[in-house]
């Protein structure tokens, strides 16, 4: 499991931890908690080339469903398979067994402009006011 | 048209707002009022509800009360149902109706006395409502007092409400209430109304107190249930209980372009009442015969569908998902919707547009879920030999 201090965040609630030009990419704590018990998700398949933005899949818990969008530019190379059956984990456990895709970015220059998680926090005591 | 639903606009308080904030409950508005959504989580309240009990703080439904001579005239026009035949101490599901038989809302109606009915609407029409009803008692010897905002009213619901009830029960028997009866009495010395309805497909009660009564009721209520697992349940798992035992949900399921007929809900008419707003429409309606009808459906493998997603018949648009939900219950996600009558309410496949994916559906009988009834002498998990 990562730590949260080693991801970088968006400003949409996902977390990505970057690991030479391949990030794992999920959705944060704060996320998970705001949407409640998730009983569906779906993010398409592997192999997709997307752009910063892009819709990639949706969470769905039961009262609402939220859409996921790609972090950075890049390819979806790998689909975090479990969470059709256990869709759950994406609330126990956010940053680990809960991750969402893995991508390889096309660049990966770009992250060193995201939030760390200092920012997010900022990020987050702000939207709260 | 419904009031305080603005940013800007002032949202009302249930007389329990400081106690779910004690508990810890998300505040959302609601129907113009900040409501709890939810406490510990809405999986875990619904689950609450269906195995032990939940409480809900449902003091944001109107209350009114009619009474006078003209009462049960007042009454018997503006439903179709014929409330004036309810005994004292009796409730009745029914509906206030337009001119086009269609909903102007759904209602409980309670007869309290003689010539004292109470009525208890939606929130979110609960202005509305008054005026319709004032405006069809000009000619009647009728008062209609709108009590709702000094009426709190908690929902006690689960397998465990009857005994939670009983337990706090002064000057009334909790067990001997019968299904939608109503009686008065105490608990923990504060005057209640405990009536024996509720919104969610389990045994429960409704409990009416005063404004400045309900915290100590509610207390009450939670104190003696927790070492059970009695939770306080928000109006998330209210909607999925709800929509489980598929009662109608006014704005989702019936609204003033839904006929009672195509709701399902014929059982609310009394054909051979003389008169009643919209009978002469829904009389022509039921000759004719209804276009579309409520049905209930599940969605076959993954995905959820919600209010809004167009439904296709055969491949055509056909109708509209008025509800849906994943069901906690029964895990698998579950709807209704409205599609022509000639679609079977039963085992017919069809699909729903969910944000552009095709998601294969199967109409199935309401409601989806029915609580287990006691079976006596069946050992301990009624299991057969």
């Amino acid at each position: 499991m990562p730590r949260a201090e080693d991801c970088k965040y968006t400003k949409d609630h996902e977390w990505l931890l970057i690991e030479g030009d391949t990030a794992t990419v999920g959705i944060t704590d704060f996320a998970q908690q705001e949407l409640g018990d998730i009983v569906y998700v779906n993010m398409g398949d592997a192999g997709r080339n997307v752009s910063e933005g892009d819709e990639i899949g949706e969470i769905e818990s039961v009262k609402a469903v939220a859409e996921v969008y790609a972090p950075l530019t890049g390819e979806i190379t790998e689909i975090n398979e479990s969470l059709g059956d256990h869709p759950e984990v994406v609330n126990s456990d956010p940053l680990g067994e809960g991750w969402l895709v893995k991508m390889k970015l096309s660049d990966p220059g770009v992250v060193d402009k995201m939030m760390t998680l200092e920012d997010y926090r900022k990020f987050l005591s702000e939207e709260a006011h | 048209m419904s009031e305080g639903k603005g940013p800007d606009s002032e949202l009302l308080k249930t007389p329990l707002d400081s106690v779910h904030r004690g508990l810890g409950a998300r505040m959302v508005p609601f129907a113009g009022y900040e409501m709890p959504v939810q406490y510990s989580g809405l999986m875990e309240e619904h689950k609450a509800v269906r195995g032990v009990a939940g409480l809900f703080d449902v003091s944001h439904m109107g209350e009114f009360e009619i009474r006078g001579p003209g009462a049960a005239s007042l009454v018997d026009r503006v439903s179709p149902s014929r409330i004036s035949a309810l005994e004292e101490g009796r409730v009745a599901y029914s509906c206030l109706t337009t001119e086009k038989g269609t909903f102007v809302d759904d209602i409980l109606a309670y007869r309290l006395a003689p010539e004292r009915f109470l009525l208890v609407v939606n929130a979110s029409n609960r202005i509305k409502d008054l005026a319709w009803i004032e405006s069809h008692a000009e000619d009647l010897d009728v008062v209609i007092e709108d009590q709702s905002l000094e009426t709190g009213l908690i929902a006690v619901q689960g397998p465990r409400a009857r005994a939670l009830v009983s337990g706090l029960a002064e000057g009334f028997d909790g067990m001997a209430v019968k299904y939608y009866r109503i009686v008065e009495g105490k608990i923990a010395g504060c005057p209640v109304r405990a009536s024996r309805t509720g919104y969610t497909g389990e045994l429960g009660y409704e409990i009416f107190t005063s404004n400045g009564d309900a915290p100590k009721v509610w207390n009450a209520l939670l104190d003696a249930g927790r070492a059970d697992g009695v939770l306080p349940c928000g109006l998330g798992a209210r909607d999925s209980l709800r929509l489980e035992a598929a009662l109608p949900l006014y704005g989702n399921d019936i609204d003033e372009t839904t006929s009672v007929l195509e709701a399902g809900l014929e059982f609310t008419i009394d054909w051979d009442k003389s008169d009643f707003i919209g009978k002469a429409a829904l009389e022509a309606e039921r000759e004719r015969g209804a276009t579309r009808h409520r049905v209930g459906f599940e969605i076959v493998g993954r995905g959820i569908a919600r209010q809004g997603n167009p439904a296709l018949v055969e491949g055509s648009p056909a109708g509209c998902v008025c509800s849906g939900t994943f069901s906690p219950t029964l895990e698998k996600a579950i709807g209704m919707a409205y599609l022509p009558s000639s679609v079977p309410a039963e085992g017919h496949d069809f699909e729903i547009d969910v944000r552009g994916r095709r998601l294969p559906a199967r109409t199935v009988p309401m409601p989806f879920y029915k609580r287990p009834k006691k079976r006596p002498n069946k050992g301990p998990e009624g299991k057969k030999g």
